[in-house]
């Protein structure tokens, strides 16, 4: 693996130490659930990029995978078994559900061709979408599932009578610091993993499939194994955003916005380094919470004009998200990373 | 030597849906399936020629399914009168003019999709699945701030409502109008890639085309062609099946597109007789496990797939090399 640009170093080192001290940097409670929000994307951002960036294919259920894990932590949670080991046991059993079916899929598709299995999991990811909704009495069907958490995460628990610096020492403050520590061991796990001997036969079989299988890897081995970790990382990230949310719905976890959030990250950051969709998951997170008021800002003082309103209107979002996924696909795509790799 | 098991399939499984129902629930079934598939294979056979011209998999292709939609919704409003009359004459004239205006839209949306994102993203399969994912983002979201969120309602022409009787069977004339158009324009197909000149360079492009640039076609102006004639296509298949269906929503081309894949994957990427095959096979099973255990209809296309994945793992008729 290249070194990495100074510049990359330094805006991955002050993001994790603006994630490290956010409660304290910028309290509030809306601030503190977009930084977990950040937290949790840079994890599913990162663990798509192992597909993406590190393997060269593109897996369209990547949102079911991290559903699986968020479903997992929901169900136990919201039919009374509040605790701990409820939220392990349901973390675990999304994160193994999810890497045996995303291995079921790569064994099945990518012994043919990569293409197909890109077409395999938009189906498979669209009939887990059905049947979260459909299957009421697990799922809740469209409503999803709300749920309390374990005393120790509540914001009315403290764990010390004074405040810590102005800010309270409540169960949220424990919740993100539970979020972040984990998304940090995650990320660390993830860097670990590319850097290993694995993960360099993973980037010589993106670069030259053909070369690799031709130096005894079996391709297809490597790829399966590169998937069902993938996913079930994602899974992890899906019981974090469940506890985040408390609450867990098709619209939140399975829908095809998250997967082009997910999309978005990793190509605007950079595909093929883990700094990439870090970075990318913070600008995308803090661009919908600050940039979509804007666009209501300008849908109401435009409200007069003709056609452009219905443009700019809050709900086209995706429009520009769309707009801008394609110009930078076409003329940057090595994203954010590949701006300081050259030079 | 042609392979002949998958052509087997078919027939199989209408016969093995046979003991399951009564004869006349089966005949409107099988032709129900028919109806589905020939509309499927509208949508699908653009993407299998494109695919297997260029290497090139055209993920919003979608979008060109709902444009035809919508644009047929918006061709038959100021017809209504045409559509409720009960002539044939003024009633396959708005037809006509709905279908053509959807076809002849997509088509064109197809020449400058082709023109400002395909064409730059030839050979590198990475970039053109993301490029053509955004792609399908802006045109979804378009369509959405023309047309709505609504669903909009759309009306048969009034000769092909109801139904008539054949075998003891209530069959929705509709249904029979849809068969009749898809075996025509298979036919067409057909008739275009097997008896002329043109038709049998994409076929040898499809097979080899290094090739076939050698021997001094200019297989890229071709390939333009083959993509406006298959977005036309879906666009078609999508004008049909939003009256089938009655109703438009914007979700229509994703929700279709999701049994395209299928269809292609089953007929094997860039083969016409395999889309064909396959978006027959596809139309019927959902049928047949609709009817007989509707729980397992939304599996049943996915449960399909797998089994052909597994007995014939590129799909039932591959193409050259691939």
């Amino acid at each position: 693996m290249t070194r990495q640009h100074p510049v990359l170093r330094l805006l991955l080192l002050s993001l994790f130490l603006a994630l490290a001290f956010a409660p304290f940097l910028f309290p509030g409670t809306k601030s503190v659930a977009t930084a977990s929000r950040i937290c949790i994307f840079i994890v599913l951002a990162a663990s798509y990029d192992i597909m993406l960036g590190y393997t060269g294919i593109v897996s369209f259920a990547h949102t079911m995978f991290f559903a699986f894990g968020a479903y997992g932590v929901a169900i136990p949670l919201s039919r009374g078994w509040i605790g701990w080991d409820a939220i392990l046991v349901g973390t675990i059993v999304g994160a193994a559900l999810a890497a045996l079916v995303s291995a079921a899929i790569a064994l099945l598709s990518l012994r043919v061709q990569k293409i197909f299995f890109s077409m395999i999991t938009l189906a498979v990811a669209s009939l887990a979408q059905i049947l979260a909704t459909q299957l009421r009495d697990i799922t809740g069907g469209e409503d999803g599932l709300t749920f309390s958490l374990p005393a120790e995460l509540q914001p009315s628990f403290r764990f010390l009578a004074d405040p810590i610096f102005g800010v309270r020492a409540d169960g949220r403050l424990i919740g993100y610091y539970l979020t972040a520590l984990i998304a940090l061991a995650l990320f660390l796990l993830m860097q670990r993993l590319v850097a290993s001997p694995f993960g360099t036969v993973l980037q010589a079989i993106r670069e030259n499939e053909f070369r690799a299988e031709a130096l005894g890897y079996r391709t297809i081995v490597y790829r399966t194994i590169a998937s069902a970790i993938s996913a079930a990382i994602a899974a992890v990230a899906g019981g974090l955003m469940a506890l985040l949310l408390r609450y867990v719905g098709p619209s939140a976890t399975l829908s095809f916005d998250v997967m082009t959030d997910i999309l978005l990250m990793v190509v605007i950051g950079g595909m093929g380094s883990l700094t990439g969709p870090a970075l990318g998951a913070a600008l995308v997170v803090l661009a919908h919470y600050y940039l979509q008021p804007f666009m209501q800002m300008g849908f109401d003082s435009l409200a007069d004009v003709r056609i452009l309103p219905a443009l700019i209107h809050p709900d086209r979002w995706l429009l520009w998200v769309g707009t801008l996924f394609v110009l930078i696909v076409h003329f940057f795509p090595a994203g954010i990373v590949g701006a300081f790799r050259k030079h | 030597m042609k392979p002949v098991a998958p052509y087997l399939l078919l027939p199989v499984i209408m016969l093995l849906a046979f003991p399951l129902m009564s004869g006349p629930s089966w005949i409107a079934l099988t032709v129900a399936g028919l109806a589905m598939g020939m509309m499927l294979f509208l949508m699908a056979s653009g993407l299998a020629l494109v695919f297997g011209l260029m290497d090139v998999l055209n993920f919003a292709h979608g979008g060109f399914i709902t444009l035809g939609a919508y644009i047929a919704v918006s061709v038959l409003a100021p017809l209504t009168g045409w559509v409720n009359a009960g002539s044939w004459e003024l009633n396959l004239m708005a037809r006509a003019a709905a279908m053509l205006a959807a076809a002849i839209v997509s088509g064109a949306a197809g020449l400058a999709f082709e023109a400002i994102v395909i064409r730059r993203v030839y050979g590198a399969h990475l970039q053109q699945v993301l490029i053509t994912v955004g792609g399908l983002i802006v045109a979804d979201q378009l369509i959405v701030a023309i047309w709505g969120t609504q669903p909009l309602p759309l009306q048969k022409p009034a000769v092909l409502r109801g139904s008539f009787q054949l075998g003891g069977a209530a069959i929705e004339t509709y249904r029979m109008a849809a068969v009749v158009l898809g075996l025509l324009v298979y036919a067409g197909m057909h008739f275009i890639l097997n008896r002329t000149r043109i038709g049998l360079v994409v076929r040898a492009g499809v097979e080899n085309r290094e090739m076939v640039e050698a021997l001094g076609y200019r297989i890229t102006r071709l390939f333009v062609g083959v993509f406006v004639a298959g977005s036309a296509l879906a666009g078609l298949g999508g004008a049909m099946w939003a009256q089938y269906q009655e109703t438009v929503t914007p979700a229509i081309g994703a929700e279709m597109m999701i049994l395209v894949f299928i269809v292609v994957i089953i007929g094997g990427l860039g083969s016409i007789g395999g889309c064909f095959t396959g978006a027959l096979l596809v139309g019927l099973t959902a049928n047949y496990i609709g009817f007989l255990a509707p729980k397992l209809a939304l599996g049943s296309n996915i449960a399909l797939m797998v089994l052909i994945l597994l007995w014939r793992p590129r799909g039932l008729f591959p193409v050259g090399g691939r």
